[in-house]
C-alpha cells in the first residue's frame, strides 16, 4: 500500500466531512481515526475506491462520536443538502485546510502539529515520533490547538505568509522516526504552490529543494557535521537543484521578492559553485542585503557578515561581526573561523572552545571541539 | 518548541531558602499532600500538551568506573551524606525557556511539614536540539 498516497486523501476526506455539516475538529479527529484503520486493513485488504472507504469509515465514525456526545453538544448535527459555499464559487477544500491550521492564534508547534495530521494525514505517532515526545503529549497538543482555532470559520480567507511559516518550521525542525519531515515539507509545499499562485511559494518551494539536495553531504557517515569546505558535492541530488533552480527563476520574473525568494537565491549559488572559492560570495553578500533590508532577521545579518569575510576578506568579515549582538547563536563560531583566515590561531582556538560551550546542538559542538583541539595541537608543535 | 530536564535533588544544589525537615518528620497526610502536589503537576503538563516524561531515583546505588585491564568496574557506594544527590526529574517539552523557568518556579512550591511550600532548588538543563536543515 502506497502511504504516501493515502496521506494525500486526508484533507479532501476531512473536506467532505465538513461539507456535510460535521466542524472541522470532529471531522479531523473521524478521518484521523480512519486512517489509522485504514493503515492496519489496507494491507491484507486494499480497497477498490480508497477515497470511498475514507469518507464511509470517516463518516461511520464521526456518527458514532456525535452521537455518543450528543448530551453535551450544544446544536444538532445537520446534513447539509447544499454545499457550504454558494454555487459556481471556485472551492478548495485542501487549500482552506492550510491556512486554517496555520490560523495565526495557534502557537507555531500547535500549527505545525495541526497541519501535519490535517493536511499532511501523518497519525498522531508518526507525529509524536519525528518530534520525540509520547505520543499523548502530541494527541494533546492537536485537541488544544483544534479548541484555540474553534470559532475560526472554515474557509475564513488566510494569510499566504502565516503557512509558508508553518512549511518551513517542518522543513527546517524535524529529523527522526520514520517520517522524513524534511521530504514532508517538500510534498506540502508542492501541493500548495499547484494550488496557490504566489512566488513567495515558490521561493520557498525552491529554498527547499536547494537545501534538501545537498543535505547528504552535510553529514558525515557518523552523524558529525561537515563544513561546507569540506562537503563531497558529488553527493548532491542534481536533479532536484535543476528543478529549485527552475521554479525559483519563474518567481524572481514576477519581480515581487520575498524573503524565501531571497533565501533560495543564496542557495542557488551555493549550489551552483563547484568549490567553495568559486562560490559567488560577493552576490551572495549583496542577497543576504535584500533579506536583511526584508526581515531584519539578526541570523540573516549574522550570515551576511560570514559571506562578507568571504568575499572581502576575513578583516572585513571581522568587522562586520563586530557591529552585530555577540550573544547572538552562532557569533562566537563565526569570529572564531575568521580569527583563523586571517592568520590568527590562538584567538580562534580560544574562540572555538568558548563557542562549543554554548554550542546549541551535538553535532555543532563537536565540531566547534574538533576545531579548538586541531588549532591547539598545532599551536603546540 | 525545546525540552528541558527539571532535576529534584534529595541534597545538593545551593542553599535551602527555606530549613525544612526531612520526609520522615513529616505527618502523614503531609507527605501524602507532597506526592500529590507531584501527581497533580505531571497531570497538567500532559492537559497542556508539555509532559515528555517523569522519573523518581531511589537514593540507593552507588559510583562506578573501569578497573582496568581484566579487572571488575570499582564501585564507590553508597552516596556519601555530604554530597549532591538526585531524586528524579520530569522531562518537558516547552515554547522557551522562560516557560521552563515558570514550571520550575511552580513545582518548586510542592507542600511540606506544616502545608507550606518548600521551595526547593530545582536544576533546569536545556537538552541539545537537532541540527536545523536550513544552514546557512
Amino acid at each position: 500500500m502506497n502511504e504516501s498516497r493515502l496521506r494525500d486523501l486526508v484533507p479532501a476526506v476531512i473536506g467532505v466531512l465538513v461539507r456535510r455539516g460535521a466542524d472541522f475538529a470532529a471531522a479531523e479527529d473521524a478521518v484521523q481515526d480512519a486512517l489509522v484503520e485504514a493503515v492496519r486493513v489496507w494491507p491484507d485488504d486494499p480497497p477498490r475506491d480508497p477515497k470511498g472507504w475514507l469518507v464511509t469509515v470517516a463518516w461511520r465514525k464521526f456518527l458514532d462520536a456525535a452521537r455518543a456526545d450528543t448530551s453535551r453538544r450544544h446544536r444538532e448535527v445537520r446534513v447539509e443538502r447544499e454545499p457550504a459555499r454558494g454555487p459556481g464559487e471556485a472551492v478548495d477544500d485542501t487549500l482552506q485546510l492550510y491556512f486554517l491550521c496555520a490560523h495565526p492564534s495557534l502557537t507555531p508547534a500547535s500549527a505545525v502539529a495541526l497541519t501535519l495530521r490535517a493536511v499532511g494525514g501523518l497519525t498522531t505517532r508518526q507525529i509524536a515520533q519525528a518530534y520525540l515526545v509520547p505520543e499523548a503529549t502530541m494527541a494533546q497538543r492537536i485537541s488544544r490547538a483544534k479548541r484555540t482555532i474553534s470559532g475560526v470559520r472554515f474557509g475564513q480567507p488566510g494569510d499566504v505568509a502565516t503557512v509558508l511559516r508553518v512549511l518551513y518550521l517542518v522543513f527546517n525542525e524535524g529529523y527522526s522516526g520514520d517520517v522524513d519531515l524534511a521530504g514532508e515539507a517538500i510534498r506540502l509545499t508542492r501541493q500548495l504552490a499547484a494550488r496557490i499562485n504566489h512566488e513567495e511559494v515558490a521561493g520557498l518551494l525552491a529554498l527547499m529543494l536547494l537545501h534538501h539536495a545537498r543535505r547528504p553531504a552535510r553529514t558525515g557517515p557518523d552523524g558529525r557535521l561537515v563544513p561546507l569546505a569540506e562537503q563531497d558535492r558529488s553527493l548532491w541530488n542534481t536533479r532536484l537543484i535543476a528543478e529549485g533552480v527552475d521554479v525559483l527563476q519563474a518567481a524572481l520574473a514576477r519581480d515581487r521578492l520575498g524573503e524565501f525568494q531571497a533565501q533560495a537565491a543564496i542557495a542557488a549559488l551555493h549550489a551552483d559553485a563547484r568549490t567553495v572559492d568559486e562560490t559567488d560570495w560577493v552576490q551572495i553578500v549583496e542577497w543576504y542585503d535584500e533579506l536583511v533590508r526584508l526581515t531584519d532577521n539578526p541570523v540573516a545579518r549574522l550570515n551576511h557578515a560570514v559571506a562578507v569575510g568571504q568575499a572581502d576578506g576575513p578583516r572585513a568579515g571581522l568587522a562586520a561581526l563586530a557591529e552585530l549582538d555577540p550573544a547572538l547563536p552562532r557569533h562566537t563560531a563565526a569570529a572564531a573561523y575568521l580569527h583563523e583566515r586571517d592568520g590568527d590561531p590562538a584567538t580562534a582556538a580560544r574562540l572555538y572552545a568558548e563557542a562549543a560551550r554554548s554550542a546549541p546542538s551535538l553535532p555543532e559542538r563537536d565540531h566547534l571541539t574538533r576545531q579548538a583541539a586541531r588549532l591547539n595541537a598545532q599551536l603546540r608543535s | 518548541m525545546a525540552k528541558y530536564l527539571l532535576l529534584k535533588h534529595y541534597r545538593g544544589g545551593p542553599t535551602p531558602a527555606v530549613d525544612w525537615a526531612p520526609m520522615d518528620q513529616w505527618t502523614p497526610d503531609e507527605v501524602d499532600a507532597h506526592v500529590q502536589f507531584m501527581r497533580d503537576f505531571a497531570a497538567r503538563l500532559e492537559e497542556t500538551g508539555e509532559f515528555v516524561d517523569a522519573q523518581a531515583l531511589s537514593p540507593e546505588g552507588t559510583f562506578v568506573r573501569y578497573g582496568g585491564e581484566g579487572r571488575p568496574p570499582v564501585t564507590d557506594g553508597p552516596f556519601v551524606e555530604t554530597k549532591d544527590l538526585i531524586a528524579g526529574w520530569y522531562i518537558i517539552d516547552v515554547e522557551s525557556w522562560d516557560r521552563a523557568v515558570q514550571l520550575a518556579g511552580e513545582l518548586s512550591a510542592a507542600p511540606g511539614a506544616g502545608g507550606r511550600p518548600i521551595h526547593e532548588w530545582l536544576e533546569v538543563r536545556p537538552f541539545y536540539a537537532e541540527q536545523p536543515t536550513v544552514t546557512e
